[in-house]
């Protein structure tokens, strides 16, 4: 069994004060709970600190946990004889427990007040990380989990278990999908805990989302821009041929309708190509003439506005 | 491993469900659910109906709500008004990203 060091999560010193640990989680959690922190890692590190304040802030698993004696995080260690007797097993069958669910499961197992009450089992929240191109093609994918499963002993091993969801139309980052009693176990009676997944889609290299809007940057050429031309831009569904109207300004968006992603009641949003003006960084000796020639020749004054004082 | 396929809902689906269904996945009491039902940070779908029904989407809501409750030690004021300025910051976030999706990196 692997042992965490709770202390070490909140901060704190061994023998710190029950108002101490109070303190130090109150500050910790306003740093990184997810739901305020800005944090990427803020759910892991919210997620180890508000396991650590749970068993260190009620004294009787507090003084369990002690018992357990000094150790470095991740270190084996054999469990105490107690919790081998009350398991009814031996040390090797803690391999697969997680501390957190002994602990968690820690006030029925130990017969304190209230053993009959029904409690629900616990909620988990896992994420699917998913690309653009799923989210836009819909389909299967398989999420992973290691969720507590308790023996018959009541003792919580962790199970590794691989759920089968289906992409809806329209699905979007953040979007929750609710397992229904796949979460923990409910103890006397209680309901079984729900399994959230929620989805995230990993940036793409070329399109940027806003809702159902797709964003591509869109580089052209001087010359494409002044003389405008067909060209070929990549979708989602594959390449699509644009036309570029003559004297194309950076910055102007290029809509192309139903080319970005589904929405849930059919309708789909609108890739927009932005333009923005490319210029090569070496010239050739026959192009850096050709520059020559067009700047002397051409009448265009990008800067006229500065002499009168108006806009652009 | 463990294969599985269960019932599953996702939560910005159409179906309503009433306010006890709420208070059940999300562990909060019918009182604080109603508490924030009267301050406007959800809505009952159809204002008709006998009993308020709600869109499941109201879920992720009142389970924030929970977390604040508990996470924190807040009161139904300060879980109130922390949902608000959540709520706030997510329109900000949205209005930025739509805004840095069009200007290009």
């Amino acid at each position: 069994m692997k042992f965490k060091d709770y202390y070490q999560a909140l901060g704190l010193e061994r023998g710190a004060s029950e108002a101490d640990i109070k303190k130090a989680y109150r500050k910790l959690a306003h740093q990184y709970h997810p739901d305020v922190s800005k944090d990427p890692q803020g759910e892991e590190k919210f997620k180890a600190l508000a396991e650590a304040y749970a068993t260190l802030k009620d004294p009787e698993k507090r003084a369990a946990y002690d018992n357990l004696g000094q150790r470095s995080s991740g270190e084996q260690f054999t469990p105490p004889p107690d919790w081998q007797q009350r398991y009814k097993t031996d040390a090797a069958g803690f391999d697969d427990v997680d501390l957190a669910d002994i602990f968690a499961a820690f006030s029925q197992a130990g017969g304190r007040q209230r053993q009959d009450m029904p409690r629900p089992g616990q909620d988990y929240e896992i994420a699917a990380w998913v690309t653009l191109e799923q989210i836009f093609r819909g389909g299967e994918i398989e999420v992973g989990a290691e969720l507590p499963e308790y023996d018959q002993n009541g003792l919580p091993h962790r199970v590794a278990h691989v759920f089968k969801i289906t992409i809806p139309n329209g699905a979007a980052d953040g979007q929750r999908l609710r397992l229904a009693g796949q979460g923990g176990h409910g103890v006397n009676g209680g309901r079984a805990g729900d399994l959230y997944v929620v989805l995230a889609v990993q940036p793409h290299p070329l399109y940027r989302v806003s809702g159902r809007d797709l964003y591509l940057d869109l580089p052209l050429a001087p010359w494409e821009a002044v003389l405008g031309g067909n060209i070929e831009i990549p979708t989602l569904a594959g390449p699509v041929a644009l036309n570029i109207k003559p004297g194309t300004l950076a910055g102007q968006k290029l809509r192309l309708a139903k080319r970005g992603l589904g929405n849930r009641d059919g309708s789909t949003g609108a890739l927009y190509a932005v333009v923005r003006i490319d210029v090569p960084n070496q010239v050739s000796p026959r192009e850096q003439v050709l520059y020559e020639q067009l700047a002397a020749n051409s009448t265009f004054q990008p800067r006229a506005h500065f002499a009168t004082g108006a806009g652009a | 491993m463990n294969e599985q396929q269960s019932e599953t809902n996702w939560l910005d689906s159409d179906n309503l469900y009433p306010l006890e269904y709420l208070a059940e996945i999300s562990g909060l009491s019918i009182e604080e659910i109603d508490d924030l039902v009267s301050i406007g940070l959800i809505a009952p779908s159809a204002a008709t109906a006998e009993r308020p029904v709600f869109q499941l989407c109201h879920v992720l809501t009142v389970k924030k709500a929970r977390r604040l409750r508990d996470d924190f030690q807040l009161n139904h004021h300060g879980v109130a008004l922390a949902l608000t300025l959540i709520r706030r910051i997510d329109e900000l976030q949205a209005e930025l990203t739509a805004l840095r999706a069009g200007l290009g990196r």
